[in-house]
């Protein structure tokens, strides 16, 4: 079976929950082949062999960490060359697609961005006006590329060889334009991340203030959830920008979502519509959130919020 | 300094920001005594016009609108050819675009045009500084990242896309309005700008749609109103669908 290329997302090594996911569906596809590039990477590949991973390409280059997306790029580039893989699959958060755009032009191939499935034959799934409506698309020209969404497979082990393989890349001086200067970490409070974790306990301006983030904090905690926000809540400072869900912030597609004091704004749904089951608290029973709500509950957040967590806790035992 | 903001049929709201950025920009650099010009470039149909004038009555100095019936149905990898084409016949300091777009949503058209333009990529951009370093010009931002922020720099010309924390879009005036008639619209075809037929248009999309499909609508999710025990009704709705 033909190669498929998996570009694995990971912090040191640590590879991501989605990257688990993209070898599990490559494994349908063809034979999953891991790309770890950046720090860390070597310590990656025994944890994606588990995942099905037969072959492990890894590059600690410096420029992988030190310049945006193009080196990424680069590399890739050089092994679809190379390898001649049937597809190469990416996370579709920002990076993700970013390194896929520049990849499709670097090798003159299609691209299709934000899938949700991809068939046998490589017809990727995309969802669009709010998950209403299924686009199939297939790449006519070159290597398919394809970024597909976290949570669009349920992850499984298949022991692999894992066999790893150095790639030395070189690198333009255009892969190398931007700069990364400083980069700073910001602290989530041991929180999963949003785009890994499986259930995403967001709050709005209903919250009120900084400190009403804490009932949010305490309901996701209680269900092991990430703490997602709305824009009016990120600009009011109540809560930092990395968690702002919707059109400019962070897409999220988890098994559960639940919005606290959001109204539903278009750039927030857009963020967040495809969530598989979707919990609303809205004291006006009129907010749009609720046309998408698989629960709406019109109320007070400041006491059902609060029960919500109690009750959980109570039936966890 | 030639900044290129864009906009779509009804000008993304994204993309008021990126023209309002533009203009900032332009602003600093002429009250520091230099001299500065804003072009707004977009490919789209007719319609385009609309927004177009909207963006010259914030305050932009021309626009250069790509039309023609050949570039229907292009794909964001197209598209980006377009563009670039063009880009190559203007002289600029700074690309600037909203960093996702409201319809197409995919965010992938700056690194698409750094890729094709050979110029760096500085994308998603809350804070922006631009700056002389001698006679090279440096462009720095600040970009929300996974896990927090990075500051990326490059040398322009540059490509930077801006996300909706930069700024807030000033309203056209009157006058802005009035003006915005006056100022240079300059209309391209494809043959205009140099572009290869055979590389636009839906029949040669390196990707290509198989079929449309309706999902059957979210079913109308149950409204509850709170009777005291909203919390309760919440979980037991979450225990049914084994969600807890
Ligand atoms: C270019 C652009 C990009 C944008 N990107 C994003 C984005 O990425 N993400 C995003 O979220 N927004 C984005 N927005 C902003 C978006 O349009 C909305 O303004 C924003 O989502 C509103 O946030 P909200 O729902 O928290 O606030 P509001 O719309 O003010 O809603 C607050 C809700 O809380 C409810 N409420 C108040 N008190 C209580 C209470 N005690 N109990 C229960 N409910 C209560 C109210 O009934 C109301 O429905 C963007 C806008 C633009 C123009
Ligand atoms: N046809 C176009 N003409 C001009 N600018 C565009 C076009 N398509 C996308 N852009 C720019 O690229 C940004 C990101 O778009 P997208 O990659 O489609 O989400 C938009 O906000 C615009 O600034």
């Amino acid at each position: 079976m033909a190669e498929v290329l998996v570009l694995v997302d990971h912090v040191d090594g640590t590879p991501k929950k989605v990257s688990y996911e993209l070898l599990t569906l490559a494994r349908e596809l063809g034979t999953p082949s891991a790309v770890v590039l950046g720090k860390g990477a070597s310590a990656a590949a025994e944890k994606v062999a588990a995942y099905g991973a037969e072959k492990v390409y890894v590059s600690e280059a410096e420029e992988l960490d030190g310049y945006l997306t193009g080196p990424k790029a680069a590399v890739l580039a050089q092994l679809v060359a190379d390898k001649s893989p049937a597809a190469v699959l990416l996370p579709s958060n920002s990076e993700g697609k970013e390194v896929a755009a520049r990849l499709a032009v670097k090798t003159g191939s299609g691209l299709i961005t934000d899938a949700v499935g991809v068939t046998a034959d490589l017809v990727a799934e995309q969802p669009i006006f709010g998950g209403s409506v299924v686009v199939s698309s297939k790449v006519a020209t070159g290597t398919p590329i394809i970024t597909v969404r976290a949570n669009s497979t349920a992850p499984s082990e298949a022991p692999a060889a894992g066999t790893v393989e150095q790639v030395t890349a070189t690198f333009s001086d255009a892969d190398k334009a931007a700069r990364v200067v400083e980069s700073v970490v910001e602290d989530k409070g041991g929180r999963p991340d949003l785009g890994d974790a499986s259930i995403v306990v967001s709050g709005g301006r209903g919250v009120g203030a900084a400190e009403g983030f804490e009932i949010v904090e305490k309901l996701a905690d209680t269900l092991g959830a990430a703490v997602g926000a709305s824009r009016a809540a990120t600009d009011a400072g109540w809560y930092p920008h990395q968690n702002q869900v919707g059109q400019t912030g962070r897409t999220v597609s988890p098994q559960l979502y639940i919005a606290v004091g959001i109204s539903g704004a278009i750039q927030h749904r857009a963020g967040m519509q495809t969530s598989k089951t979707i919990v609303a608290v809205n004291k006006d029973p009129e907010a749009p959130i609720f046309e998408l709500a698989d629960f709406g509950l019109v109320g007070d957040l400041f006491t059902v919020v609060p029960q919500l967590a109690e009750e959980i806790t109570k039936r966890k035992g | 300094t030639l900044d290129r903001a864009s906009v779509d049929v009804v000008m993304n709201e994204i993309d008021e920001y990126a023209v309002e950025e533009a203009l900032k920009i332009k602003e600093a650099v002429t009250s520091a005594g230099g001299s500065g010009e804003v072009t707004i470039l977009t490919m789209g149909p007719e319609r385009a016009v609309e927004t177009i004038r909207k963006a010259l009555s914030m305050g932009a100095d021309k626009a250069v609108h790509l039309s023609d019936d050949a570039l229907k149905g292009s794909d964001a990898v197209q598209t980006s050819y377009a563009l670039a084409q063009v880009l190559s016949t203007l002289e600029y300091d700074l690309v600037i675009t909203g960093s996702e777009a409201t319809d197409s949503r995919m965010a992938i058209m700056p690194a698409l045009l750094a890729e094709r333009t050979g110029q760096p990529q500085l994308s998603g951009a809350r804070k922006v500084t631009a700056s002389m370093e001698g006679t090279a010009g440096v462009v720095r931002i600040e970009r929300q990242t996974e896990n927090g922020y990075d500051v990326v720099e490059a040398a322009t010309p540059a490509i930077v896309s801006v996300v909706e924390k930069i700024n807030e879009p000033r309203y056209p005036s009157f006058k802005g309005i009035m003006a915005a008639k006056k100022k240079p619209l300059t209309n391209l075809t494809i043959a205009d700008a140099g572009i290869d037929a055979a590389q636009v248009g839906l029949a040669s999309a390196p990707s290509q749609v198989v079929e449309f499909s309706n999902k059957p609508p979210r079913q109308a999710g149950q409204i509850v109103k709170d009777e005291g025990d909203g919390g309760v009704k919440i979980a037991e709705f979450l225990a049914s669908q084994k969600l807890v």
